[in-house]
């Protein structure tokens, strides 16, 4: 009697099983589904819609997205905002990968330099644009004061259309902080083993960067990239809070999510703005896609 | 006895409370008692968009109706008195739009008249007209402009509140030194670019290094010799009606409801003005000076801080003068016409705070009877001296002018009163229409395109724009 209930736990304990296994997910399940996909398809149907928020949505098919090709706003955001989205995940690749390698040393107060570098990005980013914006003054900013030392007439940084995007990419750079923690972290799980033997190899810094390093830590590369980008098209906060929403000047600024807002909030065009969450949804499920291809190819995670 | 014994100060707690609820309900139940047969009060929620005096000056009419309510229910024990709560909402625009979308809005909302017609068209408002017909109201009360701003589409959707106006601001201490009479402001616009050429100053530097200051355009003068200190105008300071230069040339932004004209010829003499001001001071040169100004209401303004003479501003430029420069020398006169235009003398921009009841309001009859206090001359008198504006009504007490701190408050009123008084354009599509004429007017500004070019651009997007929106409100109305 005894052995035949150790045997299997039989069909009504399996049913609890699965029963309290969904009990648990459950919470996640409706999260996900109430927050997440049911505005997903909402968006969806609303994209295919009139729909001013106030009355009742009056289907119209895919006129929306006919519109959004021919709308020379949405290719001049979609262009400012890929080059945004370029600009800073290149740069911050660059300058937080770096900052990674030199706090990966053996320096004294270590633990000091890794929080100042860290502690930008934990700044609001409304409350660092308008730090920038006083920094980018064209006239009394630290920027221009600085360039002036050292002889150079700055330009009026945030009012030039030919400054003001690179402005705001400089300004993303300097919240590289995030990404430098995971890239410190992936640093320090490179095992030491690799670098001593090719150190007996006479392998120099840079050979060591090259076949130890990035490979190593390309996963984690491959992940703050696709984070990056994903960041990088739903730029809107800085634009909004330093140029305006028209994108000033000469709608340099005018990103592609700020272009939404205007067009959803200020217009009540929710339809519209509904077509243009899809559409950069679609841009972004491609770019992570592409990545994740291009991945399969350079990342190693072998160990 | 079970378990533990209650401390006694808990049931007296208890005991006290009950007492209260029950003297309560005596007290608050219609029926329960027959010594005070009050009614409920009737309770509805009012959404102000102003902080600060403004504010303020809100609250002192909001506790007048309900004090004189809870005086009328003394009188009357059958009536139920109306209470209203302000709540202040910041950017309303787009809060009070979601609370209507919601189907959860405020019984009354305090907003900007340029917001009626997105509003009436998005049947976002009640239609004031059954009830104002109720009430017996008399429209010819009011000063046609303001009563107009609430009116769109042949409905009244909303009442003026606190009316404002433009005109030309001027700094008459930079004028005496520009050896300028400062009692004499231009008042045609070929004056008004002289006197703005007289009282632009650079800071020259010579070859050998030395600097000195100069007055003028200075044409001659090399970009990199020059720096400019102070400005006689510059059209893009303030830059809130960037749009609306073409008012004082006698253009219009939109010919009826149906027709965008942005590019009519009027508008194109007005643009091509302020472009001839990016000419004679130099685009970069601007751009620098321009860089080190502040937020137009904060002493480092280009207005407040000296560095510009002349600006087109509103009435409430006393206020930001008192805040923020007390002692600057401040005149104001009516923006100058163009001389072979003497008909366009006395052009305003001139818009106001209104009042509407949205759409789903719980409460629109309580609503509207606040609305018709806030519309007699005592209270408007008293709420615009408040805010130190000047009232909507045509009838204006003598208190009111001898009380009013603004030395030029005649002169706001009558610009008001003016026929060349212009609010915004009344069309849904104004905040696309708005973003795209500043778009246009930073190329003109900066001599990126001509006039003509940009405001034809502006003219066909927002044309095909109307289009748009019309066949959306012919298709919501087919349904």
């Amino acid at each position: 009697m005894s052995s035949s209930r150790e045997r299997s736990p039989g069909p009504a304990l399996g049913r609890k099983n699965r029963r309290n296994g969904v009990l648990f997910c459950l919470p996640w399940l409706i999260g996900l589904s109430v927050f997440l996909i049911y505005p997903l398809c909402a968006a969806f149907y609303y994209s295919l819609c009139d729909y001013s928020v106030l009355l009742p949505p009056v289907f119209i098919g895919f006129d929306n997205y006919f519109d959004l090709a021919k709308d020379p706003l949405f290719w001049k955001s979609l262009k400012n905002t890929a080059y945004f989205a370029a600009g800073s995940v290149s740069l911050g690749l660059v300058v937080s990968l770096g900052l990674a390698l030199l706090l990966n040393s053996k320096v004294k107060a270590l633990g000091l330099y890794r929080t100042i570098f860290f502690l930008p990005s934990l700044m609001p980013v409304v409350a660092s644009s308008i730090l920038w914006m006083w920094m980018y003054n064209g006239q009394s900013g630290l920027i221009n004061t600085a360039l002036r030392v050292l002889g150079i007439q700055g330009p009026a940084w945030l009012a030039d259309p030919a400054w003001a995007k690179p402005a705001i990419v400089l300004m993303a750079v300097w919240g590289a902080g995030n990404a430098m923690v995971v890239y410190l972290a992936g640093l320090q799980d490179v095992p030491t083993s690799l670098y001593e033997a090719a150190i007996i190899d006479g392998a120099g810094f840079f050979q060591r960067l090259i076949h130890i390093t990035l490979p190593m830590i390309s996963p984690v590369i491959y992940f703050n990239v696709v984070l990056g980008v994903i960041s990088g098209f739903q730029a809107f906060t800085q634009a909004f809070i330093m140029t305006g929403s028209t994108g000033a000047p000469e709608r340099s600024t005018l990103f592609y999510v700020l272009n939404l807002y205007n067009v959803g909030f200020q217009d009540l065009r929710m339809g519209y703005a509904s077509a243009l969450a899809w559409v950069l949804f679609v841009i972004i499920l491609l770019l992570t896609w592409a990545a994740t291809k291009l991945s399969q190819r350079f990342v190693t995670y072998d160990r | 006895m079970k378990g533990r014994p209650v401390p006694s100060v808990l049931t007296g707690v208890g005991a006290a409370a009950l007492s209260v609820v029950v003297a309560w309900s005596l007290w608050a139940l219609p029926g329960c008692s027959k010594s005070s047969p009050k009614q409920a009060p009737r309770h509805i929620t009012y959404w102000e968009k102003w902080t600060g005096f403004e504010g303020e000056a809100m609250d002192a009419v909001i506790d007048d109706f309900n004090s004189r309510e809870v005086a009328h229910a003394k009188t009357d024990p059958n009536y139920a008195p109306i209470e209203v709560e302000k709540v202040t909402i910041s950017k309303i625009e787009q809060k009070l739009l979601i609370a209507i979308a919601g189907g959860n809005p405020p019984d009354l909302a305090g907003h900007y008249s340029f917001a009626v017609a997105a509003y009436a068209d998005h049947g976002a408002l009640t239609d004031l007209g059954p009830l104002l017909a109720k009430s017996g109201f008399d429209r010819s009360r009011y000063i046609d402009h303001y009563v107009e701003l609430g009116e769109y589409r042949g409905k009244t959707w909303a009442l003026p509140l606190v009316p404002a106006s433009t005109a030309l601001v001027y700094n008459k201490r930079l004028f005496k030194e520009a050896g300028l009479d400062a009692e004499r402001p231009p008042s045609t616009i070929e004056e008004f670019d002289a006197y703005a050429e007289k009282l632009t100053r650079w800071e020259v530097t010579l070859p050998n290094g030395e600097t000195h200051l100069e007055s003028g355009y200075l044409p001659n003068v090399p970009t990199q010799r020059k720096r400019l200190v102070q400005a006689g105008f510059l059209p893009g300071e303030p830059s809130w009606w960037l749009y609306g230069w073409g008012d004082f040339f006698g253009g219009r932004l939109i010919d009826g409801p149906e027709t965008i004209s942005a590019a009519n010829p009027a508008n194109i003499r007005a643009f091509n003005w302020v472009a001839s001001y990016s000419t004679k001071l130099g685009v970069d040169l601007v751009k620098r000076f321009r860089s080190g100004f502040g937020n137009s209401s904060s002493p480092k303004s280009a207005f407040l801080s000296g560095k510009v003479a002349m600006v087109l501003q509103g009435v409430w430029i006393h206020n930001y003068v008192e805040k923020y420069a007390p002692g600057l020398q401040w005149g104001a006169a009516p923006f100058p016409y163009p001389a072979d235009h003497p008909e366009l003398a006395n052009t305003s921009h001139a818009e106001a705070d209104v009042l509407m009841i949205p759409r789903g309001s719980p409460h629109p009859e309580e609503a509207f009877q606040f609305m018709q206090y806030a519309s007699t001359q005592a209270v408007l008198e008293k709420l615009c001296l408040g805010q130190q504006k000047f009232t909507p009504l045509k009838n204006v007490s003598d208190e009111f002018w001898h009380a009013h701190p603004n030395p030029y408050i005649r002169l706001f009123r009558e610009l008001g009163t003016s026929k060349n008084a212009v609010g915004i354009p009344q069309t849904g599509i104004w905040n696309e229409y708005k973003r795209e004429l500043d778009n246009a007017v930073d190329l003109i500004q900066t001599l990126k395109q001509p006039p003509a070019v940009a405001l034809s651009e502006v003219e066909s997007k927002m044309q095909a724009a109307l289009d748009r929106e019309r066949k959306i409100l012919a298709r919501r109305a087919a349904q």
